[in-house]
């Protein structure tokens, strides 16, 4: 292992080297045809990578993309009312002071989700098809996100607020979304596109993640009822798939909560992934908290911290650390499983595409619109790893 | 006067003061094996006890079950008064007064060592986190290492790292202090400094349990040592007895392999 990292550190050291110092010629020379082997597998990856390429570009620049382009705002808010579009603005507008804020008074991890949320909408904004209303507004989300990151820079009381307000967003969009009888009603029932695919994901990432640690800790408890409760719950959800669950909770969620309650498909979908995901975050952090040495925990006992303190100071903080990059890894499948609930007829991200698809006067368009579809899904699933790899370093710098 | 670590020192005879630990006929076992048979032993207010005996004779254990890490299953501890028994609240009022120092430091590695000293004085002893601090720092004074309150266990020397771990237990202002071979995982070069703190406690009144395998400091600071084998105390006295004039076969084998 440690040889293998050695091994590739000198090739790169290598690389870097020959590319600087011995000039291109030679560093092709030396790394692509320094013998006949190695002279005839450029040749091939060199062929194939053409190829590939070739037939990308050629279909990126020969394909209809007015399919997109009209249908833009469907794939991205479903059939949401135009009249109340103000209201995802809104909430993006809140989203969007929060990440500035957050960015200005945190940095490190913060500043490359903020940067990476502010590349995204400058994309969106150089687009061809994107209506002028709605560049002006990105345009405005940017210029927010900037003054806002001063704002937080300068103000470091903030900190405490701040926190309070992402603890709230969720709740808070929820609630600007549906009306509440606040506001004019829009039922869940036609919310969709990319908005629900973010609705339902952070969702689930956010409520599964307590849950998941509330089973990881039961299935260590030594009280027999609530340590089976949970071995069975984990080992039972972890043995069904998602669609089952998912088929599960549109059927038999009504049927726990009687005939008095209604609950949406939407909600019955964002509990079902809930549910899912949190078995196995469970596991995740269980393999974190077994990865302690008992030093620790016998360290925190003999100071005579009882088992809470033991646990919020002592041994949760290191073991969730040692976690993290499981856990997005996890965040990013749930972020990915979503789209399984086109399945149960909700019309998600991919639901949406599938419907235009349907619809005749798009026939022939399905490569169009699923490049896409998956391109906006490849988007968010790098930005999550990404930001993860830079989670890492920056919790790997102050200790060991 | 106020002892450099806040002990109270007292200044009758050893045999005039009253008893801080006392186990009677304390046996234990893991599964089959018996590991703790018939012990007794007790502590004075004060005293330095240091337990010798070869690999695997239990002296871990025993030291273990004074603060409860480990179960026993016969007999009777009584450590500052308090009767040791399952009942949760008896072991943590227990814990509060002993201190313990492992062989590997067990310092919490996420967070600085001025976190790592006050964490158990803010929220067991509940002092103010400024008083907690304070006297934190007093304490990394002591240990010799006041500059490095700032850093994380991981940029310390293990010397260094088990001074902490002393500061850690102290903080908590502990009246019984148990050391398991607190110097085996260091350096040579850094079993000095970490002696020469255990020392200057000893001087300054505290009492304490060491399990080493440190001949010079057993001679030189201990007011007693018992000589544990195969579960049991079979030999006990003062340095000059167990050294100079040893009574059982045992012991002389043990000492013979060791010195
Ligand atoms: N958790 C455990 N489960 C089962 N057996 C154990 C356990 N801990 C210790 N033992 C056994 O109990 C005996 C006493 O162990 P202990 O660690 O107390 O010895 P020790 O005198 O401290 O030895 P050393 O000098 O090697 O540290 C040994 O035979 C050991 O194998
Ligand atoms: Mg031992």
């Amino acid at each position: 292992m440690e040889e293998m990292k050695l091994e590739a550190n000198k090739e790169l050291n290598i690389l870097k080297r020959s590319s600087s110092q011995i000039g291109s010629l030679q560093w092709l020379k030396k790394n692509l045809f320094s013998s006949w082997s190695n002279v005839l597998l450029t040749i091939i990856s060199a062929v194939v990578t053409g190829y590939i390429l070739f037939n990308t570009f050629q279909f990126i620049f020969t394909a209809d993309w007015s399919v997109i382009a009209v249908n833009f705002r469907l794939l991205m808010i479903g059939q949401f009312p135009v009249a109340e579009i103000w209201r995802v603005w809104t909430i993006l507008g809140v989203l969007t002071v929060l990440l500035g804020l957050s960015w200005g008074l945190w940095k490190g991890s913060m500043a490359h989700v903020a940067v990476s949320i502010g590349a995204i909408m400058l994309i969106m904004v150089a687009m061809p098809f994107i209506q002028m209303s709605t560049r002006l507004i990105l345009g405005g989300n940017i210029v927010l996100l900037l003054l806002t990151f001063f704002i937080g820079t300068k103000l470091p009381k903030l900190k405490i607020p701040v926190i309070a307000v992402w603890l709230l967003y969720i709740p808070l969009t929820i609630f600007i979304l549906n009306g509440f009888g606040v506001l004019a009603p829009v039922s869940s029932n036609i919310w969709g596109g990319f908005l629900l695919t973010l609705l339902i994901a952070s969702v689930a990432i956010v409520i599964s993640f307590p849950i998941g640690l509330l089973l990881a800790l039961g299935r260590r408890s030594s009280l027999p009822v609530i340590k089976y409760f949970c071995v069975i719950y984990i080992e039972f959800i972890r043995g069904i798939p998602l669609i089952t669950v998912l088929f599960i909770g549109q059927l038999m969620i009504p049927l726990f909560l009687g005939s008095g309650v209604e609950i949406s498909n939407v909600l019955r979908a964002m509990i079902g992934m809930t549910l899912f995901s949190a078995a196995y975050l469970a596991e995740n952090i269980r393999g974190g908290l077994q990865s302690l040495p008992r030093g620790q925990y016998e360290a925190a006992q003999a100071l005579g911290l009882n088992k809470t303190y033991m646990m919020t100071f002592v041994i949760l903080p290191q073991a969730i650390r040692a976690v993290i990059p499981a856990c997005v890894g996890q965040f990013i499948s749930i972020f990915k499983d979503t789209s399984l609930v086109a399945i149960v007829s909700l019309t998600d991200l991919l639901g949406m595409g599938q419907k235009l698809v349907a619809n005749p006067e798009f026939l022939g368009k399905q490569m169009e619109v699923f490049v896409f579809v998956g391109f906006v899904y490849f988007i968010f699933c790098y930005l999550m790893s990404h930001v993860s790899r830079r989670l890492e370093v920056s919790l790997g710098a102050g200790h060991r | 006067m106020e002892s450099v670590f806040a002990v109270e020192k007292l200044t009758t005879p050893l045999e005039e003061r009253e008893d801080i630990v006392t186990v009677k006929g304390l046996n234990k076992w893991f599964g089959d094996l018996h590991v703790l048979k018939n012990v007794n032993l007790s502590v004075k207010q004060g005293e330095v006890v240091v337990v010798l005996g070869p690999s695997g004779s239990g002296k871990s254990t025993f030291i273990r079950t004074l603060n409860a890490l480990e179960e026993f299953q016969d007999g009777k501890i009584i450590v500052d008064g308090i009767n040791l028994t399952n009942d949760l609240r008896n072991i943590e009022e227990i814990r509060k007064e002993t201190g313990m120092v492992f062989q590997s430091f067990n310092l919490f590695p996420h967070m600085t060592i001025l976190k790592n000293i006050s964490l158990a004085p803010i929220w067991v002893r509940k002092w103010k986190k400024q008083k907690a601090e304070q006297i934190a720092l007093e304490l990394l004074e002591r240990v010799g290492i006041p500059e490095q309150a700032n850093k994380y266990p991981g940029q310390l020397s293990g010397g260094q790292q088990q001074r902490v771990a002393i500061a850690r237990a102290l903080a908590m202002r502990p009246k019984i202090m148990l050391f398991d071979e607190p110097t085996s995982a260091l350096d040579p070069e850094m079993v000095k400094e970490v002696l020469d703190v255990m020392k200057r406690l000893a001087e300054s009144g505290m009492t304490m349990l060491v399990v080493t395998h440190e001949m010079g400091f057993a001679r030189q600071v201990a007011d007693r040592i018992v000589l544990f084998d195969h579960g049991e105390i079979i030999e006990s006295g003062s340095p000059e007895q167990i050294f100079d004039n040893p009574q059982h076969e045992r012991t002389k084998l043990f000492l013979a392999q060791i010195l």
